[in-house]
């Protein structure tokens, strides 16, 4: 890139920040749109799919009459049109109308789920975040080297293992053969915080292998970037202590980056975790959803679903902001 | 020899330097001696890959991962470099070394404000945070920074070039130092700019008694800065000498030869061709079997290859590193000195008429005159020297040219070509750019790219196409071998030619060059100027010649234009140009620019050019202006007036005001 000498660097962060503020913007709209497309989909997948709800409910072998009572009383007898309205404007009101299976509102049960599984994920990004960063920037500080190898060979492969593969070989290995840790997820009602935090230990390590991979790459690569730039040499040659270099210039610039990529891999993990709640059998939104599924518990399903898009939007939105604030090319954006 | 009373700021001692490249060892710098006294300058010269760069980060202990010091000692102010541990080192750098860069914008952490970066320095050093702030305001003022308390709170990205390099520079000297390494500080910045920053560095030097390492491919700039100079080649140092008497008479034919591709001011392409110096620079293989430069060198014998020549000393602290140095100045030249005959720029109707031409970004109030009134033609066979400093408009009037943006309505462009329609007009104009990468398919091989070119704009197929590809790649001096190379295994001037030869492809009769030779060697820009000037020759073609270097600019061009913020500030035949009367802009351009000699007469610019998003009103220079008269420069804009035969200044002063070359410059060289 050709430097030039203008002294027009004000005229330029300015249109920089009016640029940034409206690409935050899109970024907020297209995700309501995103959304909407997905509620359309779920509730697509929930109405037309089973064919005829009262049916399915009842049995091949109820009567024709209860069955058209059933719809009538559920309102899956309406247009679709209808009964999407109808129902997402309940929805986004907090009314996420009633389970098939349980005859009770929905809302208290993904609400639940929803703490529990934030519970788990929280304590698998609290473990793998700081893990992850700390292999990444170490593998790019000992670049070339077998320690830099370990790290980026180990990450790779736990990345490739999938969840219940490694679900069940923890389970075999600390719940049944050192008796390490409890095989369920749950703790016994009535326990404290700690003695909850021990119970999900062993649950969240599979999401810890699938994510270490990711964030140690992520941030071995932007470290070694920021490294070998130029700056890095100005704070060397200043004569910096090295552990000032690589706090105050290098994971700075390094990190950025790294962000991004953590919350993205929030949205895989949800994936992930309707494995390891079944296996591990916790009452997160993983198994919420699975239950529905099975049990063609629809209000249910499409509920857990949107909530699982509603949280992701909000992650990468979330990470957006971060992002934003935290680069000050950025920043001025957002004051 | 007794130890001297003060140290020497730099003491470098038989010192070897290798790189591990694809598994192979290759030397970087070969048993390399040098000093610089206390308070000294010394500038290391050479073309890429001659081992300076390598040389600065040597002597700063920062040598990239692959590299190692194969033996030899660097001393600092009389301190053994390699024998510090990372404490001394540290307290070393701290205190009494320091190193500036090219491309101050990348030399900056972008997450960190200016000014914590400058307060760094002094915090390092051992001062408390207010205080360092304290110092790190003075400095910044030092270095002629205006309100500097604002800057200390901005980010590199919301600064200049100019300012970032100064704000470098406030770093390397905010303690007062023993040794500063200045390695290409001023490449990529706008003459005028880098006028006014080694100026400062020159002052700060006075002040400070720093004494000064600077690294360079710019001889000219060399010359003006330094006391001594060392030029490197291959990795050795091969000669070395005061600077008058290096430029005045060299003693090695490599330096010869390097000062023979410059065109200095003065030269025209039409009277002489450049001399160039052919083949290649040295691989790096670590044995060495007879003098370095022998494969390249018009005066070897039999016993250069055979025999390594030693760095001997000829007195007046002049040493060179060849066995026949009385008769460098008799080498020979590889290049023949008379041009192909030159057909003068047709009489008849110009190739293209530029009138009123204008372009607006934006709209209503926002809107942005980014070129405004821009008039003038170009003859065939012609070419036309556009100087500009970045955010002149310089780029958007060779993209309106080239039909890739409209110019508003109003303008007038008329190209001779576009009478006779057809595809014909969109080929006949053709571009070559600074960075050749950008113009040629990374994918494909150099005989596919021109064969294609000559598809698509001659629309040549079979037995002509066969002939046409190779009358054009021996056209621009290419071996018919490098038919079959990508382009990334070609140099930068290989690259060139490459990229020159399409743009000759469907035989156009105009060339837009922008910058084409700035990101070269000297020694393959002369070969590229001539090739330039051959192909002129021989075709007829007219060019555009964009560049910031006036003494290349002076050296291809018939006329020459001045644009500045959008404005046409001068235009008219390059020795009036040079001769004066001169704009007052161009007049500061013409003294920004320093004779290969050393030689220098400042015009000096106040304060930063102004934003091209909100040009000055009245006179577009008058925020900058030396002679600016009164009131009128600030609120009319003057008209391009014409100063007699062809020669037009927009300037508000009469021709016996304005400015005159005072010494006939041929003379300098
Ligand atoms: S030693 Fe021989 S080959 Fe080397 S520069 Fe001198 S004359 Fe040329
Ligand atoms: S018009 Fe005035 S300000 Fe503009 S260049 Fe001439 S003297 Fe300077």
């Amino acid at each position: 890139m050709k430097l030039s000498a203008r002294g027009g660097a004000d005229d330029r962060s300015l249109a920089q920040e009016t640029s940034t503020l409206s690409f935050l913007i899109r970024r907020l709209l297209l995700s309501l749109v995103t959304l909407g497309v997905l509620s359309i989909l779920v509730f697509a997948g929930g109405q037309l799919l089973p064919g005829d709800v009262g049916r399915s409910i009842l049995g091949p072998l109820a009567d024709e009459r209860a069955v058209a009572a059933l719809n009538h009383q559920l309102g899956t007898d309406r247009s679709l049109t209808v009964q999407y309205l109808d129902w997402i404007s309940h929805f986004v009101r907090g009314d996420m109308s009633t389970s098939y299976a349980f005859r009770s509102p929905v809302a208290p049960f993904v609400g639940a789920a929803l703490a529990n599984s934030l519970k788990l994920a929280a304590v698998a990004f609290v473990i793998v975040v700081p893990l992850g960063i700390a292999g990444g920037v170490l593998a790019a500080m000992k670049r070339g080297t077998a320690t830099d190898r370990i790290i980026t060979i180990t990450g790779l492969s736990a990345t490739v293992i999938p969840e219940f593969v490694s679900g069940i070989i923890l389970i075999l290995l600390f719940g049944i053969g050192l008796r390490l840790f409890p095989m369920t997820a749950t703790a016994p009602p009535g326990s404290g915080v700690l003695t909850g935090i021990y119970y999900l230990l062993l649950p969240s390590f599979p999401l810890v292998f699938l994510l270490f991979g990711y964030i140690a790459r992520m941030a071995r690569a932007g470290t070694i970037e920021a490294l070998d730039s130029d700056y890095t040499r100005t704070a060397v040659l200043k004569g910096l202590p090295w552990r000032l270099v690589i706090w105050r210039h290098v994971l700075r610039n390094a990190l950025l980056p790294t962000i991004t990529v953590v919350a993205s891999q929030a949205g895989y993990m949800i994936g992930g975790l309707v494995v390891i709640e079944t296996l591990f059998r916790y009452q997160g939104i993983g198994s919420l959803i699975y239950t529905a599924a099975r049990g063609h518990d629809f209000p249910m399903l499409e509920a857990g679903v949107l909530v699982v898009g509603l949280v992701y939007v909000a992650v990468t939105l979330a990470a957006d902001l971060a992002y934003t604030a935290l680069n000050p090319r950025l920043r001025g954006a957002l004051r | 020899m007794s130890a001297p009373a003060v140290p020497d700021a730099l003491r470098i001692e038989n010192l070897d330097v290798m790189y591990r490249v694809r598994g192979q060892e290759r030397s970087v710098l070969r048993n390399l001696n040098l000093r610089i006294g206390a308070g000294e300058t010394y500038g290391l010269v050479g073309e890429s890959g001659c081992g300076k760069s390598t040389a600065a980060l040597a002597v700063m202990r920062y040598l990239p991962r692959n590299g190692r010091i194969g033996g030899g000692h660097v001393l600092i102010d009389g301190e053994d470099l390699y024998g510090l541990s990372q404490t001394g080192l540290r307290q070393l750098r701290q205190t009494r070394l320091s190193m500036v860069y090219q491309d101050p914008g990348r030399a900056l952490n972008p997450a960190i404000t200016v000014g914590a970066q400058l307060a760094e320095v002094f915090t390092v050093a051992g001062a408390y945070s207010a205080d360092a702030d304290k110092r790190a305001v003075a400095m910044l003022r030092h270095v002629r920074i205006t309100d500097p308390e604002r800057v200390m709170g901005r980010y590199p990205h919301q600064l200049s070039g100019g300012m970032l390099q100064r704000t470098v520079i406030a770093m390397a000297l905010a303690v007062d130092r023993k040794l500063i390494i200045l390695d290409e500080p001023t490449t990529g910045l706008d003459a005028t700019v880098e006028a006014e920053v080694l100026d400062l560095i020159d002052t700060l030097r006075r002040e400070h008694g720093t004494a000064i390492l600077f690294i360079g491919h710019n001889l000219a700039v060399i010359a003006r800065m330094c006391e001594r100079v060392g030029v490197l080649y291959g990795g050795l140092l091969v000669e070395e000498a005061p600077t008058r008497e290096l430029f005045a008479a060299p003693r090695h034919p490599y330096t010869v030869g390097l000062l023979r591709c410059l065109p200095r001011l003065g030269l025209d392409r039409k009277l002489r061709r450049l001399d160039t110096i052919p083949g290649f620079p040295p691989s790096g293989a670590v044995e060495l079997q007879g003098c370095i430069f022998a494969n390249r060198c018009g005066l070897v014998r039999d016993r250069c290859r055979t025999e390594p020549p030693a760095l001997s000393a000829l007195g007046g602290g002049r040493s060179s590193r060849c066995f026949f140095h009385e008769e460098a100045g008799d080498l020979p030249r590889v290049t023949p000195p008379d041009p192909v005959e030159h057909v003068p720029p047709g009489e008849e109707h110009p190739l293209l008429v530029v009138e009123s031409l204008g372009k607006t970004f934006g709209s209503g109030s926002h809107s942005v005159h980014a070129l405004r009134d821009i008039s003038f033609t170009i003859a065939r066979g012609e070419t036309v020297g556009l100087v500009g400093e970045s955010g002149s408009g310089k780029s958007t009037l060779a993209r309106i040219l080239l039909g890739l943006e409209r110019a508003d309505p109003g303008s007038r462009i008329a190209f001779e070509a576009n009478r006779r329609g057809g595809t014909q007009a969109r080929h006949a104009i053709q571009m070559v750019f600074q960075n050749p990468d950008s113009a040629l398919n990374r994918s494909h091989r150099v005989g596919r790219i021109l064969r294609r070119a000559l598809v698509r704009l001659g629309g040549l197929r079979g037995e002509i196409l066969r002939g046409r590809l190779l009358a054009l790649s021996r056209g621009v001096q290419l071996a018919d071998s490098y038919l079959q190379a990508k382009p990334r295994q070609l140099s930068g001037g290989l690259k060139q030619r490459v990229a020159i030869a399409r743009a000759f492809a469907g035989a156009p009769q105009l060339v837009v060059c922008d910058e084409p030779t700035s990101a070269l060697d000297v020694s393959v820009q002369a070969a590229i100027l001539n090739l330039l000037g051959d192909l002129q020759a021989a075709e007829r073609v007219s060019y555009l010649f964009i560049s910031h270097d006036l003494s290349v600019i002076r050296y291809v061009a018939d006329r020459i234009a001045v644009l500045y913020l959008g404005r046409l500030l001068e235009i008219g035949p390059a020795e009036s140009v040079f001769q004066g009367p001169h704009h007052p802009y161009t007049e500061a351009l013409l003294s920004a620019t320093p004779a290969p000699d050393g030689t220098l007469r400042r015009v000096k610019l106040s304060g930063a050019p102004p934003s091209a998003m909100s040009p000055p009103k009245g006179c577009v220079f008058h925020t900058r202006c030396p002679r600016h008269i009164g009131p009128i420069c600030d609120t009319e804009e003057p008209a391009l007036s014409e100063r007699g035969g062809g020669h037009g200044i927009r300037c508000h002063l009469g021709s016996d005001d304005l400015g005159r070359a005072q010494v006939d410059q041929s003379s300098a060289a």
